[in-house]
């Protein structure tokens, strides 16, 4: 009985790990605030009542946290198989890169066909760049954490000569100011390629919502995704094999499973979920690829997948956290007139991260010494 | 042609691109000898990329500059000790997390400090070796010998000794011995009273202080500035060199010259073929996949890299 | 009254799952060889690494000399002269013999760099002194397991240990190395040393000690002097009931050939020859033991038959269909069943459920999988079914494996293994570490597959359970079959002869081959 309780408390306090992290890192976001002399209870005052307390805000926080919730699930998913997926940067960029070429390309296609045929475009650029280190860890056990990241910089490469090959032409306006562009981008894609914002939607249904908030459906098709990925990792055959590749390739390769084909399987799987932010960000927002060194979606996935425990749905909530932080970091950042970088966003991320990750280990010595002492 | 590409300040160049990667490398050689992986050798050299330059510009003396590099890649290293070692948490995961932390706060920090992400170097070290003659002065062979050896940074020299040492610390000595002992079998150095834990962590502060040399070096000596993302996946380059070089302190050099010399290469190349600079750009990344390809099957890492070590089982 | 020189009192020490020792009292004299017997799990090694520092007891106090003392690190036992010699060795594999003697011990010379050359010397000497050669700079990981035994000795001597604890350390040895350790110990016990011997095996508690302490159960049973018991006594206070020694096992006729392997070469994980042209055969109803020192193909031989690797040349069939490098899935398919060498590693996924891994290996297939997804419900009733039939305990089909004992992991195992009617068993070590009930249950496991006429391959480095269990006896060695034999005529020395290749050509002693 009395260890069965510990298993419970255990199982709680687990549970509870990411919350107490966030708490942590929000206690080291208010000392660094007020290392930079300004009121930490003022600026998280700010920032959440902006980012949850009004509709605005609300649209913000789920249109940031859609790639997240990608991105996240890209990471989730390899983990599940063992492996370190920290490419997703480079699998989005190809990607999004992939799913803007077919929607400024097929531009006589209807809305039916060409939503879908961008978004399959988008998760074929992801599954390919995450084959490269997917077979070159399978064939010849090499890690996939370096090439992950090398493919981040190729890609990175590829894309901006690519971007340049399908650069826009200038507008009018840029025509008789005499300039030029000044962030390389490609030109639009088909009004048939975009995915409808969250106004839209609401609007048929007569409810009230801003036009120019950026949600769009997209955010619902993280969400199916996320359901979609719950399912095949614990309801099918192949997650069945790929979480057993995870946790043992030797015994996996003992109970009849090509370990291989699964590394390479849940590789081009996860690159694909990263391929997908091409949703959000193309079909749903910029509808054109924009050449900007690493957006961050990528790394930040990283985050979003450990502080939910690479579970898919703590996923999508651990991206809308980020999501609300993002979006309020960024209102700070205004509303301080740039005292306070967003970057300290980034800083609150890594430092939860920490926190995630040796939370475990606290929470086993605690339960350690109950036990003895119990 | 060649003649123009293969020259002396060719292969002074290559020498200065393989400088960060040796240095870094060899932290990564120190780390995963003792067994403990450190991927956070790319955000450590990030931050003291950025810590070089702007305590210089405080301070108005580099050496200022390079010692607090070097302080703050020891409180990184500190970091990634405390949460893969004490607590024994995944240590890839860990490496991750300094990344993102080098990543936020470098850009942070220079917004606060100088408003802007790009930041000019005000001095640099005073170059130690020999001044390259005049033109027309000295016979062609001692000014190229003077060009490639003997005109570079003190951190050029620095660095030689430090591999000099290097080899010689963790292959002849007690302390090099127990170094290995602890990353490949952590249980049997316990037993003979090594301490395993101080061991690590000796390690792993020593390969972040060698990649806040490693930052101070790709800044302030090379670039003379520091921009967002200034160490552009280096650190992981670093470390393809030190699995290409077997986890030596020669054979990491060794492949950091490799890593020098092509980038190096690709630079010229630009100028005479007319391939686009972004694949130029590619070349180091495609190389070290390339480097990472051929290296399987010829080196082990240390047996027990990577796991964490727990005393107390039952 | 001989003199006392070391004293455990009441030692105790708790792990989050089990009290490993209880209160224990534990004494031994002056230059004695004292065995410490229990089965696996009754707490010797937790009270041998109190001593030497690699635990802390949450009670108790250690004396040594009738001087109280708080042994916190290995560095103190050190000091005091204390030294171990571990179950599994503590040897760096990369290092050389000279580097692991003076780990954490380095003599120096201009302060700085390892003497080295003095060190080699040093080695040299200890390993003289107590009669045997070695070379000091060969490489751990190139001399063989009895070799490497002898380094951790000198390591300890190198030390100047005065107690040297030696646990299990006949485990890995053959039985002619078995007798040159004892000569080793007697020597050392003439140069006035004192010798804990921790051990399960009771043939050589009997040969070797002077006196026996019993442990059951994190508990001390019963010190008894050598001279003065039996192994019969020592067994029941082992296990706290009578034992026992004999497996039951009927006489019968075989039948066909199952399992027909011919000239089969493979290669082991550094790309050297592991298996030189072996051959054997099966017959249904036939238990075949594998005896031999281990990392002699044994391993390879298995991986090779399940598939796990490839062969080089030769053939293995299954009543005559040819599964020669097949992929495990389809040779599981020709109803292999399979309980791997390593547990831990192979046989289990510590982090799935008992459900889960009862489903291992027929995961993809009817009835668990209808298609696309996992048929859950059935899978948990097959869960529910095989708990019960097998008794594996606790019986809640969600624990995770590695939240049971070795031997219910094992009996998951042979669950697993045993149900759907498998036509051959290979069973690899089936009970190393488990204890004695276990072991009585997988072999009784073993002996029934026999008896429903199915081929048994047994391939185990315990020759006890090779000459109890097997019907005929195949001694592997260096990768080739030094000799097929009949058990009942042969014995554990003619083994150990055949294993290490000190007696060849000697092919058979079967008369004729039972049809």
């Amino acid at each position: 009985m009395k260890s069965n309780n510990n298993i419970n408390v255990y199982s709680f306090l687990e549970k509870i790990t990411p919350l107490i992290a966030v708490m942590f890192a929000l206690l080291v976001g208010a000392i660094v605030i007020l290392i930079i002399g300004e009121d930490p209870i003022f600026v998280y005052k700010v920032l959440f009542s902006n980012a949850l307390g009004s509709k605005v805000g609300w649209g913000n926080v789920l249109f940031r946290s859609t790639p997240l919730i990608f991105t996240g699930l890209t990471v989730a998913f390899a983990f599940r198989c063992g492996l370190f997926n920290i490419g997703g940067e480079g699998q989005m960029y190809i990607g999004t890169f992939f799913a803007t070429w077919v929607g400024f390309t097929f531009t006589n296609l209807p809305s039916f066909l060409l939503i879908p045929l961008c978004i399959i475009a988008a998760a074929t650029g992801g599954a390919l760049w995450a084959a490269v280190p997917g077979i070159l860890k399978a064939k010849s056990g090499v890690h996939e954490v370096i090439v992950t990241i090398m493919m981040n910089w190729i890609a990175a490469s590829l894309t901006f000569y690519l971007v340049l090959q399908f650069k826009a032409p200038p507008t009018e306006a840029m025509k008789a100011a005499g300039v030029k562009q000044m962030i390389p981008h490609t030109r639009e894609i088909a009004e048939a390629a975009r995915l409808p914002r969250i106004y839209h939607l609401l609007k048929s249904i007569n409810i009230d919502f801003p036009s120019y908030v950026q949600a769009n459906v997209s955010f619902f098709i993280a969400i199916a995704v996320a359901m979609l990925v719950y399912y095949i990792l614990w309801k099918t055959n192949l997650g069945y094999e790929i979480r057993a590749v995870g946790y043992s390739p030797l015994a996996a390769e003992y109970g009849g499973i090509n370990v291989s084909r699964n590394i390479v399987l849940a590789m081009v799987i996860s690159g694909a979920l990263a391929g997908l932010v091409a949703t959000n960000e193309v079909m749903g927002f910029k509808y054109r690829w924009r050449q900007e060194l690493f957006t961050g979606y990528g790394f930040n996935g990283i985050a979003v997948a450990l502080l939910g425990k690479n579970h898919p749905f703590g996923v999508v909530l651990a991206a809308i956290l980020f999501g609300v932080l993002n979006y309020g970091g960024a209102i700070v950042n205004i509303f301080t007139g740039g005292r306070i970088p967003r970057e300290l966003i980034m800083v609150l991320q890594a430092v939860i991260v920490i926190f995630v990750v040796i939370s475990d280990e606290i929470v086993k010595r605690i339960i350690r010494k109950r036990r003895k002492t119990a | 042609m060649l003649g123009n590409i293969f020259n002396a300040d060719f292969f002074a160049s290559s020498i200065r691109i393989a400088i960060p990667l040796a240095l870094a490398g060899l932290g990564g050689v120190v780390s995963e000898k003792s067994g403990v992986i450190n991927i956070g050798l790319e955000g450590m050299m990030l931050t003291s990329a950025f810590t070089v330059v702007a305590v210089t510009n405080f301070s108005q003396n580099p050496w200022i500059g390079v010692l607090s590099a070097i302080l703050i890649g020891i409180v990184l290293g500190l970091i990634h000790a405390v949460t893969s070692i004490t607590f024994r948490a995944n240590q890839i995961v860990s490496g991750v997390a300094i990344n993102l932390f080098a990543s936020g706060i470098t850009v942070f920090l220079a917004w606060l400090f100088f408003n802007e992400t790009q930041i000019m170097a005000v001095k640099n070290l005073p170059v130690w070796g020999l001044s390259i003659p005049a033109p027309g002065e000295g016979s062609s062979v001692v000014r190229s010998f003077i060009v490639i050896f003997l005109h570079h940074s003190p951190l050029v020299f620095i660095t030689v000794i430090i591999f000099a040492l290097a080899h010689f610390i963790l292959f002849k000595t007690p302390f090099g011995l127990r170094i290995r002992s602890v990353g490949e079998y952590p249980e049997a150095a316990d037993t003979m009273g090594v301490n395993v834990i101080k061991m690590r962590y000796l390690a792993v502060i020593t390969s972040g202080a060698l990649a806040g040399l490693a930052g101070s070096f790709l800044s302030l000596e090379q670039a003379h500035f520091f921009v967002k993302e200034i160490s552009g996946g280096r650190g992981f380059i670093a470390l393809a060199a030190m699995i290409f070089g077997k986890w030596t302190p020669l054979g990491t050099a060794g492949a950091a010259l490799l890593f020098g010399f092509g980038e190096a290469l690709s630079i010229r190349l630009q100028g005479v073929l007319a391939i686009p600079v972004q694949f130029i750009n590619m070349v180091p990344y495609v190389l070290a996949i390339f480097v990472l390809v051929s290296a399987i099957g010829r080196a082990t890492p240390p047996a027990a890299d990577g796991i964490p070590y727990e005393k107390e089982v039952g | 009254m001989p003199e006392i020189v070391l004293e455990m009192k009441n030692i105790t020490k708790r792990f989050p799952l089990v009290v490993a020792n209880d209160k224990v009292n534990f004494s031994v004299y002056k230059g004695e060889i004292h065995a410490l017997v229990g089965e696996n799990g009754a707490g010797k090694t937790t009270l041998m690494s109190i001593l030497y520092g690699l635990y802390q007891a949450d009670s108790g106090e250690i004396l040594i000399n009738d001087k109280k003392i708080r042994i916190t690190n290995p560095n103190i036992a050190i000091k005091l002269k204390i030294g171990m010699v571990h179950q599994h060795f503590m040897l760096v594999p990369p290092l050389t013999v000279t580097e692991n003697v003076i780990l954490g011990m380095e003599p120096k010379k201009n302060n700085i760099f390892i003497d080295i050359e003095n060190a080699t010397k040093k080695v040299k000497e200890i390993s003289e002194g107590i009669g045997f050669k070695i070379d000091p700079n060969a490489k751990i990981e190139s001399i063989s397991v009895g070799i490497q035994q002898r380094v951790e000795i000198i390591k300890v001597l190198y030390r100047g240990a005065e107690i040297l604890v030696m646990d299990e350390p006949t485990a890995v040895l053959t039985p002619q190395e078995v007798e040159e350790l004892f000569g080793i110990l007697n020597s050392l016990k003439k140069q006035g040393k004192t010798i804990i011997f921790i051990t399960h095996k009771l043939n050589e508690v009997q040969a070797i000690s002077d006196r026996i302490t019993v442990m059951r159960r994190g508990k001390v049973v019963g010190v008894k002097k050598t001279s003065e018991t039996n192994k019969e006594e020592i067994a029941s206070m082992m296990v706290g009931r009578k034992v026992i020694f004999k497996v039951k096992k009927n006489e019968h006729n075989f039948g066909k050939n199952v399992l027909k392997v011919s000239k089969l070469n493979a290669l082991n994980n550094k790309g050297l020859p592991a298996l030189k042209d072996i051959s054997f055969e099966i017959k249904e109803g036939e238990i075949l033991g594998i005896a031999g020192v281990e990392g002699n193909g044994q391993t390879e031989l298995v991986e090779v038959i399940t598939g796990l690797r490839k062969a080089k040349s030769g053939k293995i069939s299954i009543y005559e269909r040819n599964i020669t490098n097949d992929s495990p899935r389809e040779i599981k398919e020709e109803k292999i069943a399979h309980i791997p060498e390593d547990r831990r590693q192979r046989g289990i996924i510590s982090q799935f459920n008992v459900s889960e891994n009862l489903i291992l290996g027929s995961h993809y297939d009817k009835p668990f999988n209808n298609g696309m997804s996992l048929n859950l419900n059935i899978i948990n009733k097959h869960a529910d079914k095989l708990i019960k039939e097998y008794d594996i305990r606790p019986s809640d089909k969600d624990n995770l494996l590695k939240s049971l004992s070795g031997g219910n992991q094992q009996k998951v195992i042979v669950a697993r293994e045993l149900f759907g009617n498998p036509i051959i068993l290979i069973a690899a070590q089936p009970t190393r570490g488990l204890d004695v009930g276990s072991i009585e249950f997988v072999h009784q496991q073993i002996i029934n597959e026999r008896d429903k006429n199915k081929g048994v391959l047994l391939v185990s480095a315990d020759l006890d359970e090779i000459l109890s269990l097997s019907d005929r006896i195949a001694v592997i060695y260096e990768g080739k079959i030094a000799a097929i034999l009949d058990p009942k005529k042969t014995n554990q020395k003619e083994l150990g002869l055949l294993m290490t290749g000190s007696v060849q050509n000697k092919k058979t002693n079967l008369e004729e081959v039972k049809k």
